[in-house]
């Protein structure tokens, strides 16, 4: 289970469901005469019941409606921010269901007990379709057996008789078809059949294809509507400014009467840590607020979380690289001490990475509406639909239930839209509406978000290790110092800053993973593949700096180490052979360039990560000319859907690699915006080769685990080419010998 | 007043002189194809035609497209060019979370228009808009495919 998970699951967990159908419970929040198929929830049931009480209306309580149309509409309980997930649902239960993937309507679910597969709900941890898969398959197995028995009584005769064909059941001994819409009344009085058999995988026709994604188009023509383009009737734009370090307060605003002149200004606000300025439209609030000439007060001596007025992150950096071990043991085996003592040649290294922004392009916004009965809806980007609810509540000062979730789709996510401690828009929203009266559109500048965005971890590691007399390694020490998002007790390492340090695959016989933790006051939050995003970089990179000591080729040690571990030598071997053959280099490129080649290795959320990047040194700079990828995930729904999400992380995770870093000094980021904080552009990414090996392992994730590989095989190639070996990243900092 | 055309439709607009073309677009007119991103020029995810030429609608006064013709993705339909991109997008099913999209269509669009066999090098000094998620590759192989259509 990776961080993000344990960070969710609640005790409740429970891990098998049954279809239930909610049409007949009297569920119905939907068209009449539709087939409303839901999950039942064991140990449950006072929920569901107090579920069925709420007035209609208020929740859509189903995953699955055939409406008479023929048309299904499917309740996502994830949502959709790129990684394709309503498509691969939409492929998953329409296999099952027999209905073209193409004819689904998919919307992100509300919030409610229906939709928490496993007993929590969120987005992330590359988890959305291996979560639901079997889930999915079911519902969409029973909806057809539903189906077909409409069928057979509408026209009297056995179910073995009849079968289906995508949208309709179909008798094939007399040619005679009745569409799924025709049906989805009746078959809405069925009880819900259990133990539906699911189709072969044989047999399978939309699991397993590259079918087109459902959001395609309408993304292409500017059509898809994202959180910041909701417009409500009535509504006021809302702008903040938050006091330049966390838990300041807003003291005199000095030229208040002034900014309330100015053209289209509703009002000013002072809320926690921040004033706003409500208008008639944002470019307005924007500007007023920025005009605000406010005094901030210093945080009182205990305020939590506050920034002081000294933090930078170069000092945190050697803070973090001096703190006293040993830490908190993730792992250990053998005896590293004693294997170190008798080691024939000891290797250390210090190696850290930066604090970083989520980047995503959407900036988060959240509209807020009070409605005459007292309840509350929310237009927001998020990753949990009910802890968000349950939040809002609170801020609210109002029941749960009375306030609604709305889920548009996110222009980018990348671990952004979790809820963490000041880095989300919509408690500010929800004030604000409620003092003017009226519904509040609040975005924040792309500048406000820089200054409040749950960050990446800055981590500093160090590392020991010994190695023999033929120079491989017997023991491996590692040290991982900082803090990571999370919620472990104090005495336990966070399974945020060690996955990807321990539990490495390699035969090493003695090794001790271990968390320093050492807090300091940054907001931090998940970014695309959490802690593996730099972990990698320092155990891969550290490996390699081994193979180096040791006389052995990375590649080659890597074999070796993974001599008994089949699923991960066979993908090492399969990029090998995907880049043509192993070839380390340096070596001459066609077109003149001195070039080298780097390979790493991850194992994230449970899917296993094979990568190699070949490099050269244009002006000083490192150029990745191409990388190959060979992912296992066990088993896939869409490979084109794979294929674009491991070529998207290797974008974010070389991204990382060469250009971005949060930089504080004085307590301040020194950027807040993409003008001091550049990411990968176009003239930057490599040609990037996937390569899906399909082990029938338990299905892993897609959407993260190509990340981690990236920095480290890069970095890797750079120190083959150029003898530099880089310990801290992004590679920006690094001027290079080498010309074009 | 400012009196604006966008989508060759004529508005007489009440904005404030300085105010960016991307808010009039959003806000006033209520076109939310066009997108924000950083407001300072960097993502090219406001990109909209003015007069054909793609421009950052983020830091374009309002003050400034008087008399010009202004498209947003809107229209894209409306441009024999503009659908064959847009095919060619659904085609190479370019976009992931799509924010950038809009932008990177008409930016594409204006850069066929001018050049309908584009080189690599026109491919990469003209399509410099910025994509989180990493589309670049089929963002070119979909110029590509649009240029042969
Ligand atoms: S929003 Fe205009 S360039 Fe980024
Ligand atoms: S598709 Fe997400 S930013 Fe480009």
């Amino acid at each position: 289970m990776n961080a993000i998970e344990r960070h969710m699951v609640n005790l409740e967990q429970s891990s098998d469901r049954s279809p239930v159908n909610l049409s007949r419970r009297g569920f119905l929040g939907a068209s009449l005469g539709a087939l409303v198929l839901g999950v039942a929830l064991p140990g449950r049931v006072a929920r569901a019941q107090e579920a069925a009480e709420i007035e209609p209306g208020m929740r859509v309580s189903a995953f699955i409606e055939i409406r008479a149309d023929g048309g299904v509409r499917l309740q996502s309980p994830f949502i959709e921010g790129g990684q394709g997930i309503y498509t691969a649902l939409a492929q998953i239960v329409g296999e099952e269901l027999d209905v073209d993937p193409a004819s689904f309507i998919v919307e992100c679910a509300p919030p409610g007990p229906d939709y928490q597969l496993g007993g929590f709900r969120f987005t992330g941890g590359s988890r959305s379709v291996r979560s639901s898969y079997e889930t999915m398959r079911r519902l969409g197995a029973a909806a057809r057996q539903m189906l077909l028995q409409a069928a057979a009584a509408r026209l009297d005769l056995p179910v073995a008789d009849l079968s289906t064909e995508p949208g309709r059941v179909i008798h094939p001994a007399s040619g005679h078809a009745l569409s799924y819409g025709e049906l989805a009344a009746e078959a809405a009085d069925l009880p819900v059949p259990e133990n539906v058999a699911l189709r072969a995988e044989t047999d399978f026709r939309w699991i397993g294809q590259p079918a087109a994604r459902l959001d395609v188009r309408d993304k292409s023509m500017g059509k898809a509507v994202y959180t910041i383009d909701v417009k409500v009737d009535g509504m006021l734009h809302a702008a903040v400014q938050h006091a330049p370090r966390l838990g300041g307060e807003p003291g005199t605003l000095a030229n208040e009467a002034e900014v309330k002149a100015m053209h289209g200004v509703h009002s000013i606000h002072r809320l926690p840590g921040a004033v706003a300025v409500v208008a008639d439209l944002w470019w307005r609030a924007r500007q007023a607020v920025e005009a605000l000439q406010v005094s901030w007060t210093e945080p009182a001596p205990d305020t939590q979380n506050a920034m002081p007025a000294d933090f930078s992150t170069e000092a945190l950096r050697a803070k973090l690289a001096s703190a006293p071990g040993p830490g908190l043991q993730a792992e250990s085996h053998g005896d590293p001490a004693a294997a170190l003592e008798g080691a024939a040649r000891v290797v250390e290294a210090t190696y850290d990475a930066p604090l970083l922004v989520h980047g995503q392009l959407e900036p988060p916004s959240t509209i807020a509406r009070w409605n005459e009965d007292g309840t509350l809806d929310l237009w927001l980007p998020n990753q949990a639909p009910d802890v968000f609810q349950q939040v809002a509540a609170n801020v609210a000062g109002i029941e749960q239930q009375n306030v609604r979730i709305h889920s548009p789709m996110l222009g980018g996510f990348f671990g952004r839209h979790f809820l963490y401690d000041n880095a989300n828009p919509f408690p500010q929203a929800i004030l604000l509406a409620r003092a003017v009266g009226r519904p509040v559109k609040l975005i924040w500048s792309r500048e406000e978000e820089f200054l409040r965005d749950a960050m990446r971890p800055l981590v500093v590691a160090r590392f020991r290790a010994g190695l023999d007399a033929e120079g491989l390694p017997t023991a491996i020490d590692i040290e991982a110092v900082g803090d990571g998002p999370g919620f472990e007790p104090p005495d336990t390492p966070r399974a945020s800053v060690v996955e990807g340090l321990a539990e490495k695959p390699y035969a090493i016989p003695n090794r001790r993973a271990a968390h320093v933790k050492v807090p300091y006051p940054v907001t931090l939050g998940y970014w695309r593949s959490v802690g593996h995003s730099m972990n990698a970089f320092f155990y891969e990179g550290f490996l390699d700096e081994l193979a180096d000591a040791g006389g052995h080729d990375p590649y080659e040690l890597r074999l070796r180490l993974l001599a008994d571990q089949p699923r991960h030598r066979t993908l090492l071997e399969a990029v090998g052979e995907l880049s043509g053959g192993w070839k380390r280099g340096p070596f001459t490129a066609e077109d003149g360039s001195r070039r080298a080649r780097g390979v790493a290795m991850a194992s994230p959320f449970e899917s296993e990560v094979a990568t190699i990047a070949e490099v050269s040194i244009e002006h000083g700079e490192v150029v990745v000319h191409d990388v190959w990828v060979a992912i296992d995930p066990g088993s896939i729904v869409n490979p084109a859907i794979v294929e674009a999400q491991v070529t998207s992380s290797v974008a974010m995770g070389l991204s990382s690699a060469l250009l971005e870093e949060v930089v504080y000094n004085d307590g301040m980021p020194q950027a807040r915006n993409f003008d001091l904080y550049p990411f990968l552009a176009r003239y930057q990414m490599p040609r990037v080769h996937v390569r899906i090996v399909e082990s029938g392992a338990p299905m892993g994730g897609i959407g993260e685990p190509g990340v981690p590989g990236v920095p480290p095989a890069v970095v890797n190639a750079v120190a083959a080419l150029t003898g530099q070996r880089v310990r801290s990243l992004p590679l920006s900092k690094v001027q290079f010998e080498g010309t074009l | 007043m400012v009196t604006i055309t966008i989508n060759d439709i004529d508005h007489a607009v009440e904005a404030d002189e300085g105010m960016p073309l991307l808010w009039v677009i959003r806000d006033i007119l209520g076109l939310t194809g066009t997108k924000y991103g950083c407001g300072i020029g960097m993502c090219g995810a406001c990109t909209v035609l003015i007069d054909g030429q793609p421009t950052r609608s983020c830091v374009t006064p309002i003050e400034s497209v008087g008399g010009l013709a202004v498209t947003t993705i809107e229209a894209i339909e409306d441009d024999p060019v503009g659908r064959r991109v847009v095919e060619a997008w659904v085609a190479s099913q370019v976009p992931q979370c799509g924010y950038c999209q809009s932008g990177q269509v008409l930016a594409a669009t204006a850069l066929l228009k001018q050049s309908p066999q584009p080189s690599e090098e026109d491919i990469t000094a003209t399509m410099t808009n910025l994509c989180r998620c990493g589309t670049y590759n089929a963002i070119a192989a979909a110029v590509r495919q649009a240029a042969q259509g």
